[in-house]
């Protein structure tokens, strides 16, 4: 009896192996790491909505990119290099193009993608010395970098107290990994030039415990603080401050530490937080009537659909559309539609989002023009302010999108590219 | 009738202490052996070695370690990820100091390091036993972790915390860095798996591992028969810390690659799942080792692959389904079979041996 059923149990999974197998893909392949689970979730599904939303709406409205469909298996890391490994053995094979939206992955990454062939494209997160495509053939981390963004906060900084900031206090509140350890060298480099003192807080993974970080700064009252977090690290942080009554408006968080999520808990607590970002929020644009009406409209949406024009949602939606764009411009390259991974790191070397074509895709106003090229892997460095209303319950933007201090992040880049080029003996390329 | 040892006569004290005393186990073993060594290599690819293969190799050897201070010697450690970091770091410091050493060297002078970190830590042991020493080298995990993180030495001053490793050869190919093929990792850790996994089962069945199983089992009574408590719990802990060690070098140089000391050895990462390995394996068993961390490292997989890609769940309905089925599947563990899977094993030995006939 038990060795019957265990046969009808064998054979059923035989079967459905071989199914399996069957289902082959000749679609355009964009694997996708996303985590909706564990502490970085409630970032992680906003973002990973934006993306299958953006793919699901370009698979309805154009029949895929130049007649491909596009072909999105998601993989859920919860945030873990090791699982992340998994996803990407698992997916690597035809894949264009990864987003591992961990900067612990993208790391892991890099030297398994370049031997693989396979590019990685890090949105504003990840290495920053990939910028400097000459090493970096295979990394791409447009528009702008976490060194930019350092200093771009501080150029915010500057012009709220007229250009002097000598003897000012500024601590950086920062995820304790690779992450948060990014923004350091800049904001000390940075420290030299314009004479602020830097203090730096570490708040461990996954960042609930932030009681002693925050007496710090209630006892050393630093006039700024800045911060690199997130997950629930984020609400935690805006909590805290509010709760120690810091000054809201000189609370000054990285492009990640600025949506939704993690100003609501806050509550009015949370009114002035301000946050850099490089897309704008909202659903005022083409391309959200476009997703409405092809993907929402038909019940469609991905996750629950609750995060249509939230800032990570909108990061999605941005994110996606350059990889969608890569793919479009290989295609014209190379003058066929089924792309290899290798044309299409050709593509995305290439991409140009003026003006004149974001609008055409729908994305007008919705974040400024790049382009990158051979050597700047890197985009435009562009970003913006944007201040949370918590009144309204949503961010405004309060200044133009501006360049952070380029002097100092191209030196650094350099050098650390530079470093790395030494370490893994690899040669410069576009000369 | 499979498991029939009727006519296997030992004639010798040799031929009745070898490992594998049974005719039906040699085979069984030398056959494993054949496929590991002979066959795997060729039919190996990237997916297997780099989320199966390798990391159930690194973790056996984790699991050794750990099976030998908590299920031979019966001191509970959680600081198993903190002696793998102590692996890693090492190896890394060595790599970038010595570029010219070779890795399987480094490798088990990390090993030694570990072993030395492993004696330090194990000092307490000493004074304190059960639950008190779990939360002792709980602050080693802690402790060892938040040190690798805050010296800017032990990663070399990079900017970020992140230590990687460059590419170093054995016989010519690359068995660390982006560029190793699959076999050559693969093999890598195998060939030591296998040796040390041997020295391991032969310490056991030594004078040593002998006292480290009556410290075990009533240390009052062990020390009355003249068994040393300081110089065999230290012993257990440089032993176990030298195999724990030894894992994380791997771990970072030829399975990862890349490591961030806080995400990679953190508790939740390894000082918990190598736990759960030799818990659910079997405490106090070789096998029980490997068949932990076989089940831990690819129940995960299996139950995505179920899951997702033959059922067509979404990857996070699958994962919070992999979580329930986890926490579940621990605790009928600990109810249905305490001893683990190294005891399942040996039951089904029993019931082999009689059947088709059982009485």
């Amino acid at each position: 009896m038990r060795i019957k059923q265990l046969l009808i149990g064998m054979t059923a999974s035989v079967i459905a192996v071989s199914s399996y197998i069957e289902m082959a893909v000749a679609d355009l392949k964009f694997p996708m790491l996303v985590y909706r689970t564990g502490a970085y979730a409630p970032n992680g599904i906003p973002n990973a909505d934006g993306f299958v939303d953006y793919y699901k709406m370009i698979n309805a409205r154009d029949g895929g990119i130049g007649g491909e469909k596009i072909f999105h298996p998601e993989c859920e890391t919860g945030y873990k290099t090791q699982v992340g490994v998994e996803c990407y053995e698992k997916n690597k094979k035809d894949a264009m193009v990864f987003q591992p939206m961990s900067t612990g992955i993208t790391y892991q990454l890099i030297p398994k993608a370049t031997a693989d062939g396979v590019s990685i494209y890090s949105t504003g997160y990840g290495r920053t010395s990939a910028a400097n495509g000459k090493v970096f053939k295979w990394v791409f981390n447009a528009p702008v970098t976490y060194w930019d963004g350092a200093s771009i906060a501080v150029r915010h900084i500057l012009k709220q107290n007229l250009g002097n900031i000598k003897g000012k206090k500024i601590a950086l509140v920062y995820h304790n990994s690779a992450y948060g350890k990014e923004p350091i060298r800049t904001l000390e480099t940075l420290a030299k030039k314009h004479g602020y003192k830097l203090m730096l807080l570490p708040v461990d993974h996954p960042g609930q415990e932030q009681k002693a970080t925050w007496l710090k700064i209630r006892k050393a009252r630093p006039n700024y603080v800045l911060m690199w977090g997130w997950g629930v690290m984020n609400q935690v942080a805006i909590k805290s401050a509010a709760s120690i009554k810091f000054p809201m408006e000189n609370f000054i968080g990285i492009w990640w530490s600025g949506s939704e999520n993690d100003v609501l808990p806050a509550g009015q607590g949370a009114h002035g937080y301000k946050s850099l970002t490089f897309n704008a929020p909202g659903t005022d644009y083409q391309v959200h009537k476009d997703i409405k009406k092809y993907v929402h409209d038909k019940g469609e949406a991905s996750g629950d659909g609750s995060h249509f024009g939230t800032v990570l949602y909108n990061r999605g939606l941005f994110q996606a559309m350059v990889q969608v764009e890569a793919a479009t411009v290989a295609q014209k390259i190379h003058g066929t539609s089924k792309i290899t991974p290798a044309m299409y790191r050709d593509g995305f070397e290439n991409v140009n989002l003026t003006a004149k074509r974001l609008e055409e895709l729908g994305f007008k106003d919705f974040a400024p023009p790049f382009k990158i090229t051979c050597e700047n892997h890197g985009g435009s460095g562009l970003a913006a302010v944007q201040q949370w209303d918590a009144k309204a319950k949503k961010w405004n933007m309060i200044t133009e999108y501006m360049y952070g201090d380029s002097d100092v992040v191209q030196k650094l880049i350099a050098e650390d590219s530079s470093k790395y080029a030494a370490e893994q003996k690899i040669a410069e390329r576009c000369n | 009738m499979i498991y029939k040892e009727t006519g296997q006569y030992k004639s010798s004290y040799k031929s009745d202490h070898a490992i594998f005393p049974l005719l039906q186990d040699k085979i069984a073993f030398s056959t494993l052996m054949f496929i590991a060594f002979l066959i795997i290599p060729f039919v190996i690819n990237s997916y297997w070695e780099k989320a199966i293969l390798v990391p159930f190799l690194i973790f056996s050897l984790a699991a050794i370690g750990l099976n030998i201070l908590t299920g031979y010697c019966g001191q509970v450690s959680l600081g198993t990820g903190g002696f793998m970091a102590v692996g890693a770091f090492s190896t890394y410091k060595i790599m970038t100091y010595f570029p010219d050493m070779n890795i399987m060297i480094i490798i088990l002078i990390s090993g030694l390091i570990t072993a030395a970190v492993g004696i330090i830590f194990g000092l307490p042991s000493l004074r304190i036993k059960g639950f008190y020493l779990a939360v002792a080298t709980l602050a080693s995990q802690f402790f060892l972790v938040w040190l690798f993180n805050k010296v800017p030495w032990f990663y070399n001053y990079s900017d970020t915390g992140q230590i990687t490793v460059s590419e170093r050869t054995m016989f010519g190919i690359p068995v660390t860095g982006a560029e190793a093929p699959s076999y050559a990792t693969y093999l890598f850790c195998l060939v030591l798996v296998v040796v040390l996994s041997f020295a391991a089962k032969n310490l056991i069945r030594s004078k040593m591992g002998r006292s480290w199983m009556a410290i075990r089992d009533m240390d009052i009574a062990a020390e009355i028969i003249g068994v040393p408590p300081l110089k065999t719990k230290l012993s257990a802990f440089a032993i176990s810390s030298f195999y724990i060690g030894v894992a994380g070098a791997l771990y970072f140089a030829v399975f990862l690659g890349a490591i961030e000391v806080t995400e990679s050895f953190d508790i939740m990462t390894i000082s918990f799942p190598v736990l759960f390995m030799i818990i659910i394996g079997g405490l106090g068993s070789m096998l029980g080792s490997f068949l932990g961390a076989a089940f831990v490292v690819t129940l995960p997989i299996g139950l995505k692959f179920l899951m997702v890609d033959m059922v067509g769940l979404s990857a996070v309905t699958a994962k919070h389904f992999e979580i329930t089925i986890w926490g579940l599947l621990m605790i009928v563990f600990l109810i249905v079979e305490p001893h683990g899977l190294a005891r399942l094993w040996s039951i089904a030995k029993e019931k082999l041996r009689r059947w088709p006939f059982p009485y």
